[in-house]
């Protein structure tokens, strides 16, 4: 047997060959857009609606976010924790770090400015200058 | 003898590891490359959305995002996204079968829904220049033109990609480099669709409780 062991593309699914319990492609897709489907009207209707508080609306979102960009993930892209798939997680584990990084550094220093630069509207020039 | 039968026989280890068994074949290294590049334009994607969160409540006394968007139509726009996604997703599985009828019939239902979502994008963008929204109006315009309009760039450049390939499709059949380029361009559409994820919950939704 010379089957070589080798990373799978990312967006290719892993041959039915090799795993024949595995569900039709087309099912999987079918799967990600209904789920899809569910969380992103979930969201519409989040942030429309006045029975949920509205402080709780934000995180909600964002939460209902994440949770889709993940379903397109596994059922479109066909990301996979499976072993054959490890570069393919290892380099978008990698983009998510960055990704957080300059998102979340970014409003964090901005906030931080924001709040030191807040002065009393009524004091002189030269007290804002030392600051 | 099943093949699926006859892999499960041997032991693991008998495999060679990705390791020992030579250079990948060039399908697996196109696509990695590709997911890199697709991975640095969501980072370059995130350093827009952080100048937009930042900038969100710099208004200048201008519209403020609740004032200005139409849920209605960002609706209609992320459904035609995400059917498009599924679309794609089903074109690439005639691909993998070379089924002539089946890609181009996927590629055509893709390409109308993202001709429909750009000329919805389009028309909301010029009626918020029509009424004195442009991006020179204030800082929160400029981050939301530039985040939103890159987005929609991005799509009309998957857009020229997709009529591209329909045409290489047609001219050199299931070569393996034509399937090469629709496994990439495949990896680009969906990756679209994540952003936009991103953009109508940051942007639309969470704008018009702002």
């Amino acid at each position: 047997m010379t089957e070589a062991r080798h990373e799978r593309a990312p967006g290719d699914r892993p041959s039915r060959e090799m795993d024949a319990s595995a569900p039709s492609e087309f099912l999987v897709y079918t799967i990600g857009l209904f789920v899809a489907v569910l969380l992103t009207a979930t969201s519409f209707w989040a942030a429309n609606t006045t029975l949920l508080w509205p402080g709780g609306v934000f995180l909600g979102l964002a939460v209902l976010a994440i949770a889709q960009m993940g379903i397109h993930l596994v059922f479109f892209l066909h990301i996979t924790s499976g072993p054959e798939s490890t570069n393919n997680v290892l380099a978008l584990a990698f983009g998510v770090l960055i990704v957080f990084v300059v998102v979340a550094g970014t409003m964090w220093i901005v906030a931080d400015m924001n709040a030191n630069m807040m002065m009393p509207s009524g004091a002189p020039m030269s007290m804002r200058m030392q600051h | 003898m099943n093949v699926a039968v006859a892999i499960d026989q041997i032991p693991q280890d008998a495999l060679p590891s990705a390791s020992e068994a030579g250079p990948a074949p060039k399908r697996i290294v196109v696509a990695y490359g590709f997911w890199i590049f697709l991975l640095s334009d969501i980072i370059m994607f995130a350093a827009l959305f952080a100048s937009y969160a930042v900038l969100v409540r710099s208004t200048a006394g201008g519209p403020t995002g609740a004032q200005l968007f139409n849920q209605a139509t960002v609706a209609i726009e992320t459904a035609c996204l995400l059917v498009s996604s599924y679309t794609c997703g089903l074109m690439s599985l005639a691909v993998n079968s070379r089924r002539r009828l089946g890609t181009c019939l996927g590629a055509l239902i893709t390409f109308a829904l993202g001709v429909t979502f750009l000329s919805l994008e389009i028309r909301e963008f010029s009626n918020m220049i029509a009424i004195g929204a442009t991006p020179q109006r204030s800082a929160f315009l400029s981050a939301f033109f530039t985040l939103v309009g890159c987005h929609g760039l991005h799509v009309a450049l998957g857009l020229i990609w997709l009529i591209v390939m329909i045409v290489q499709v047609a001219v050199f059949g299931f070569a393996a480099r034509v399937q090469r380029r629709l496994l990439c361009f495949s990896l680009f559409w969906h990756a679209l669709d994540i952003v936009w994820v991103g953009v109508f919950t940051v942007v639309y939704l969470m704008g018009v409780s702002l």
